[in-house]
């Protein structure tokens, strides 16, 4: 069964009294282990679908079930207990709480999820992405790829099924990318279903399957590599 | 989330700006405080004034001049009704009455050389001392010949001998009431005063001397009655009625030109007014307590608006609508709960540095402490929780999208 299945899903919202339609009937199936690139130029509904996937958003119709629930019809706090549970959560911007060390940080899913022994397992999540010594730094005392290694750590910490990433090496430099990429490569290979979101083809090349996305549709879904090197696919 | 993992986030969103934190608890601090204090101002009135009936003297019965109300009407004219003539009857003919003392007062200039001082002048007769428990610390009380003749002699409360004189030794010197020459005999102990009432503000001077050489005036305004025992207390009541009424000859369906009140009435009548007052103050107190309040809510719609992104990111983490609710509620507590606690400390020593500076009797009761702040734990639940609603409302994606 698929881990991930959308069926049909539309999203419509308003902006200011203009309707928008961000999903137009997106059907999509994801299995457990897979590595997944969302690409496509701003405003395809990439990332409407990534929120949906998520647990943040719900779609205007369709069904989304994942891991077998359907999403569609849960109340706050099931769709709280989602995130915390099957979904770990990567940013752009790293989304670190300011002022608060990259400990208390990695423990924070597990406040939410009720877990015990929560020192220790952040500590631990920390060491799986190499930063055990800088586990009482502040973010603003990291570099922007020590701070995504953290918020991996805290996407990590609660052994979601599932990593959603939205644009993880946006804000870092080239070689900083690449070891960000390798460490979720090496997630992925553990049997994490990783999913990201990317403008950029070399990113997008981690991955094992591409799914482009133009105006709310998805316009190609296939191995990676197969469509990165068809022409007339242009990023952006 | 458990509670205690809320307030140590409570406890850092405070410490991270800890000016502003302060700022949002004065309004807190300072209607806890005054509530305390003001609070403790209106007990010590009353707790003063009980003393002070009491040191009255025991078993005492208070005739007033004038008529009680009858109806919600009183009588318009000034009462003139009492003289001495009637203590005298009351002293012979009542029995059970060991000692009377008619009053006389009203407000007069006093001079000493180039003091002055606005104050009470009491004339009463020689058995005050006795029968209002009243006694010179210098000097000696004047005597029933210095009634009779009447004689230009004056006793000092604590307060206007102070005003006057200073240090110095008031007794033996001259000092003019109503530009008349008096000789100071003696200064009265001191009884202390309230935030309403200071006891050592008044000159005694003969009863005799007072109506005839200074006021021009031939009534008194309230004799006092002192009966031997308490048991004695209602038969004299009647007694004293009955004699009244048949030296003023008034007929059976006239109404009584005079009110006889026993320490215990009065005594119920001024804790009554302390009591209001009390109230009042601690009233007035609570409002400011308030306004902190909508201080506390303020700043915490600020702080919602600002932590847009934070509240995004635990949503995105698993936090439930009620833990982030929980989180905000349990900030504003913390807020209105610390600014209440130092809020207790200020009311507590700004009640003792009212005593010590201002000399006012105050009583710190546990009760109002209490009340106070239950009163502030509740200004933090009922003002932090809309601020609270709306950061649970916050739609994650939105919030984390805020800049």
């Amino acid at each position: 069964m698929a881990l991930i299945a959308m069926r049909d899903v539309e999203k419509t919202y308003y902006l200011d009294g203009v309707e928008v339609q961000a999903l137009r009937g997106v059907s999509l199936e994801i299995d457990p282990g897979e590595f997944v690139a969302i690409m496509g130029p701003s405003g395809s509904g990439k990332s409407t679908c990534m929120n949906i996937m998520g647990c943040l958003d719900r779609p205007t119709r369709g069904t989304y079930t994942l891991n077998g629930t359907d999403v569609s019809t849960l109340d706050d706090v099931a769709l709280a207990g989602l995130r915390n549970r099957q979904i770990g959560f990567v940013f752009q911007s790293f989304n670190l709480l300011p002022r608060t060390p990259a400990i208390e940080n990695v423990e924070l899913p597990m406040i939410y999820g009720g877990v015990s022994d929560r020192r220790a397992k952040a500590l631990a999540a920390l060491d799986a992405v190499g930063l055990r010594d800088r586990a009482w730094h502040m973010p603003t005392q990291l570099s922007g790829g020590e701070q995504q290694r953290v918020a991996i750590a805290r996407a990590l910490v609660m052994s979601p099924p599932i990593i959603l990433a939205d644009e993880p090496t946006g804000n870092l430099d080239s070689t900083t990318a690449g070891e960000i990429m390798g460490l979720l490569g090496q997630l992925s290979r553990r049997g994490i279903t990783i999913i990201i979101v990317t403008h950029e083809p070399d990113i997008a090349a981690h991955a094992r399957r591409l799914v482009l996305f133009r105006d709310g549709r998805i316009i190609k879904d296939g191995p990676t590599r197969t469509i990165l090197t068809a022409p007339a696919v242009a990023p952006r | 989330m458990n509670l205690s993992a809320s307030v140590r986030i409570a406890m850092r969103a405070m410490a991270s700006n800890p000016l502003r934190s302060l700022l949002t608890m004065l309004g807190v601090i300072i209607g806890v405080g005054s509530v305390i204090a003001m609070i403790a101002i209106g007990q010590g009135a009353r707790q003063a004034t009980t003393q002070q009936v009491q040191a009255l003297g025991s078993n005492l019965l208070t005739i007033f001049a004038g008529t009680p109300q009858v109806a919600g009407v009183a009588r318009a004219e000034p009462a003139q009704s009492l003289t001495l003539e009637d203590a005298d009857a009351i002293r012979q003919e009542v029995p059970g009455v060991i000692g009377v003392s008619a009053e006389f007062q009203r407000q007069a200039q006093v001079v000493y050389r180039g003091e002055n001082t606005y104050t009470r002048i009491v004339g009463v007769t020689p058995e005050y001392e006795t029968v209002r428990n009243f006694k010179p610390v210098r000097g000696e009380f004047f005597t029933e010949r210095d009634m009779r003749s009447r004689a230009r002699v004056a006793l000092l409360g604590a307060t206007v001998a102070n005003r006057l004189f200073g240090d110095a030794d008031p007794v033996g010197q001259q000092i003019k009431i109503r530009g008349a020459t008096f000789t100071v005999i003696g200064v009265m102990e001191e009884k202390g005063a309230t935030a309403f009432f200071d006891r050592d503000d008044l000159v005694l001077v003969p009863l005799t001397t007072a109506q005839r050489r200074l006021f021009g005036v031939r009534h008194v305004n309230s004799i006092q009655v002192q009966v031997a025992s308490e048991d004695q207390m209602t038969a004299a009541q009647d007694a004293v009625t009955e004699l009244m009424r048949t030296r003023h000859r008034l007929g059976p369906n006239q109404e009584n030109d005079f009110t006889v009140r026993s320490q215990a009435d009065i005594l119920q009548t001024l804790t009554g007014v302390a009591q209001t007052m009390t109230v009042l103050l601690g009233g007035i107190a609570a409002v400011s307590l308030v306004v902190g309040g909508i201080g506390i809510m303020n700043i915490m719609l600020v702080s919602v608006t600002e932590r847009t992104r934070e509240i995004g990111i635990r949503k995105a983490v698993g936090a439930r609508r009620r833990d982030i609710l929980l989180q905000f509620l349990v900030e504003s507590v913390a807020l209105s709960v610390t600014g209440g606690v130092i809020g207790i400390a200020i009311g507590v020593l700004g009640s003792r540095l009212i005593t010590q500076f201002a000399g006012w009797a105050t009583l710190l009761s546990p009760q109002a402490i209490v009340l106070a702040f239950a009163f502030a734990l509740a200004v933090g639940v009922f003002f932090g929780l809309y601020p609270a609603q709306r950061a649970a409302k916050l739609d994650p994606i939105e919030a984390l999208r805020h800049e």
